[in-house]
């Protein structure tokens, strides 16, 4: 056993495979995954990108939009305008689509007399 | 000009440390008030993990902008121009990595430290080991950095120049910031960050919002001042490639350092501990939130801040100053608001080295107690009560090696070290968290590939890197922009080894796994429910 079980876990080692195997936890891990991995590929490639301009394409980023304000300047700004905006879409979707349904995985296994297998 | 550059030793060094003890004072009483409830392993470690989201986000943040992102960053903005921007981008999408990945799974199946999480479901010992190995070692670069950054910014505040002098406040900062650490815990730390960073983002607002007051809050009219003020190849400021622009080898290095900055983040042993403060998971993503959007503001000060000081202080009289970039900030703040300002900012700037340092200290000795003592020398069944002394001996322990190596490593780039505490944290770290929170087949051989491999290849890469060794000598200094002066030992091409050490610590981390036959389903399944749940999770501690 781990030092992370002292004291509080008790619940029987086997459960945990039932758990992980139930409709409800495969929903909430498919929920999961299918929010943050694409997000999280989304932003890297939006970051390298920005990178790699930044890095290779001086006389494009370098162009003058609005009096000094350059290209350049409005990417870089909209990295954290993206940021921000994956910040709060994150949330939102947490609290309404995760949070809800792993309270309830976690109240089936904290009180199992509640829990009536069907 | 001369006027200008005269203005450093006109500031007033007695009103610069007058502010700074009012800070220490204050904050000292704060941690003494904060450690009357320090009982426990988990108190001392996580703050009984009674602070609530919005506390420990704005803690993330203290601890997070370091004296590398005030004085660094605007230093680079004001004579780099748009290439100093670069690093502040990095720094805050990295946080997305540590929102979507990492904090709350982290959270819910840990208790201390990052070897928590990695020896979940492997075999506790080599893989605690491996674990603290990584953290102390990200942590020592990270502290030496600070203390180095600590012994330049008193050169310039100050007005001291002698090296034993400086060697001084070093050890003065350093014996400032054990007492913090012995005294208040994790709390006692908290607190301090919280109150640092609040001061930062205040002094930051006030600055930019002077500066841009000055220019109609205009800021076209303010890059016109910046470009005006470089002289002739002033345009180059407002677009990239000033500073890693000049040949293919430098613009792959920057691309390096890029990848290094958006995955180190999370892998920074003291932001991971500090998600252990708090109650819940959901509690570890409202701090998240917190610290993107003050890190976010914070950054675009800074923005403000560099292009300010090119526009009123000059890159030439920055260069000139003692303290040389690093030496913007202070110098906008005296020419904006005299002395009284720069006594200000320069007392922020060293409290932020203070609260940076205490952090760290508090991240590498419960990593050391915890994973090292607790687990492998006494094989999980430690003395109660035995644990958190062992922290604390390992805090003075670790406190005096920072005093020692931030002296040896005086004047050495700032920077530098940093970015190679990133890269190190990046490579050996978070190949191995994103495995073990995300990868059923995952196993210990592994772990121990993928932070053993990461640690290894990363180090050997910085060591013959031309960071180190064997850069031509600089015709205006005289000196070598490397490390060491004299030597020419390096034949990796890049400054920063992310590009080749980071990939390299995934592949190991795959292959390790596959080529051993362990599999523990079983304490994955446990590993994922609790991650995905919380249930067994630690709660608060009422006292």
């Amino acid at each position: 056993m781990s030092p992370t079980d002292s004291g509080v876990s008790d619940s029987p080692p086997d459960t945990w495979e039932q758990v992980q195997e139930s409709a409800e936890f495969r929903q909430l891990r498919h929920r999961l995954r299918s929010f943050v991995f694409p997000m999280t590929a989304l932003f890297l490639i939006w970051y390298l990108l920005y990178v790699l301009l930044a890095d290779y394409a001086h006389g494009f980023m370098s162009t003058k939009i609005a009096g000094n304000f350059t290209v350049g300047l409005l990417f870089g700004l909209l990295q954290f305008v993206s940021t921000f905006l994956i910040t709060w879409l994150y949330v939102r979707y947490a609290n309404r689509r995760l949070d809800p349904l792993s309270e309830r995985i976690r109240e089936d296994i904290e009180n199992p007399v509640t829990k009536e297998s069907e | 000009m001369k006027t200008l550059a005269a203005g450093v030793e006109g500031s007033n060094p007695t009103l610069n440390i007058i502010i700074f003890a009012v800070f220490v004072a204050i904050t000292l009483v704060i941690v003494f008030r904060a450690s009357r409830n320090t009982k426990t392993a988990s108190d001392y470690y996580a703050a009984g993990r009674a602070f609530s989201g919005p506390q420990n986000g704005i803690a993330i943040s203290g601890d997070y902008l370091s004296a590398a992102s005030f004085l660094g960053i605007a230093g680079a903005i004001a004579i780099y121009g748009y290439d100093g921007f670069l690093y502040s981008i990095g720094f805050l999408v990295a946080w997305l990595v540590a929102l979507l990945l990492v904090a709350e799974l982290l959270r819910n199946t840990g208790r201390f430290t990052m070897g928590d999480v990695l020896a979940f479901r492997m075999k506790q010992r080599p893989v605690r080991a491996a674990a603290a190995i990584s953290t102390l070692i990200v942590s020592f670069f990270y502290l030496l950095a600070q203390m180095t950054g600590a012994g330049g910014l008193v050169a310039l505040l100050l007005g001291i120049e002698g090296k034993t002098a400086q060697s001084v406040v070093i050890a003065i900062v350093g014996v400032i910031m054990i007492a913090y650490v012995l005294i208040g815990g994790m709390k006692g730390t908290t607190w301090v960050q919280i109150i640092k960073a609040a001061l930062l983002i205040i002094g930051a607002l006030v600055m930019t919002l002077w500066v841009l007051a000055k220019y109609g809050f205009n800021f076209s009219s303010l890059l016109q001042g910046a470009v005006d003020k470089a002289g002739a190849a002033g345009e180059t400021l407002l677009g990239p490639g000033k500073q890693y622009g000049a040949t293919g080898t430098s613009k792959l290095d920057f691309f390096s350092l890029g990848i290094a900055l958006v995955l180190g983040t999370a892998g920074l042993p003291h932001v991971l501990m500090r998600f252990y403060t708090v109650p819940t998971a959901r509690d570890a993503r409202r701090s998240v939130v917190w610290a993107i959007v003050l890190i976010g503001v914070f950054y675009l000060f800074t923005l403000v801040l560099g292009y300010g000081a090119g526009a009123l202080v000059g890159p030439d009289d920055i260069k000139a100053a003692p303290g040389g970039v690093n030496s913007a900030a202070p110098l906008l703040a005296l020419n904006l608001g005299g002395p009284v300002l720069l006594g200000l900012v320069s007392a922020i700037a060293f409290a932020t080295i203070l609260a940076v340092v205490a952090g760290l200290t508090i991240t590498a000795s419960a990593s050391f107690a915890h994973d090292v003592y607790a687990s492998v020398v006494k094989k999980g069944k430690p003395q109660p009560g035995s644990e958190v002394r062992v922290a604390r001996i390992t805090a003075v322990v670790i406190g005096a090696v920072a005093i020692a190596g931030g002296i040896l490593a005086n004047g050495q780039n700032v920077a530098f070290l940093v970015a190679l505490a990133f890269a190190v944290a990046a490579s050996a770290n978070l190949p191995t968290i994103l495995y073990s929170l995300f990868w059923k087949r995952f196993n210990t051989q592994g772990a121990l590939w993928s932070i053993y491999g990461g640690l290894i290849i990363s180090i050997v890469l910085i060591v013959f890197s031309p960071a180190v060794s064997g850069k031509p000598i600089d015709a205006k200094t005289g000196k070598s922009p490397s490390m060491l002066q004299g030597v020419d030992f390096h034949w990796f091409p890049l400054d920063n080894p992310g590009l080749v050490s980071i990939p390299a610590a995934f592949l190991l981390g795959w292959l390790g796994t596959v080529l051993s036959k362990e599999r523990n389903k079983k304490k994955y399944a446990e590993m994922e429910v609790r991650a995905l749940t919380g249930v067994g999770a630690e709660k608060a501690v009422q006292h």
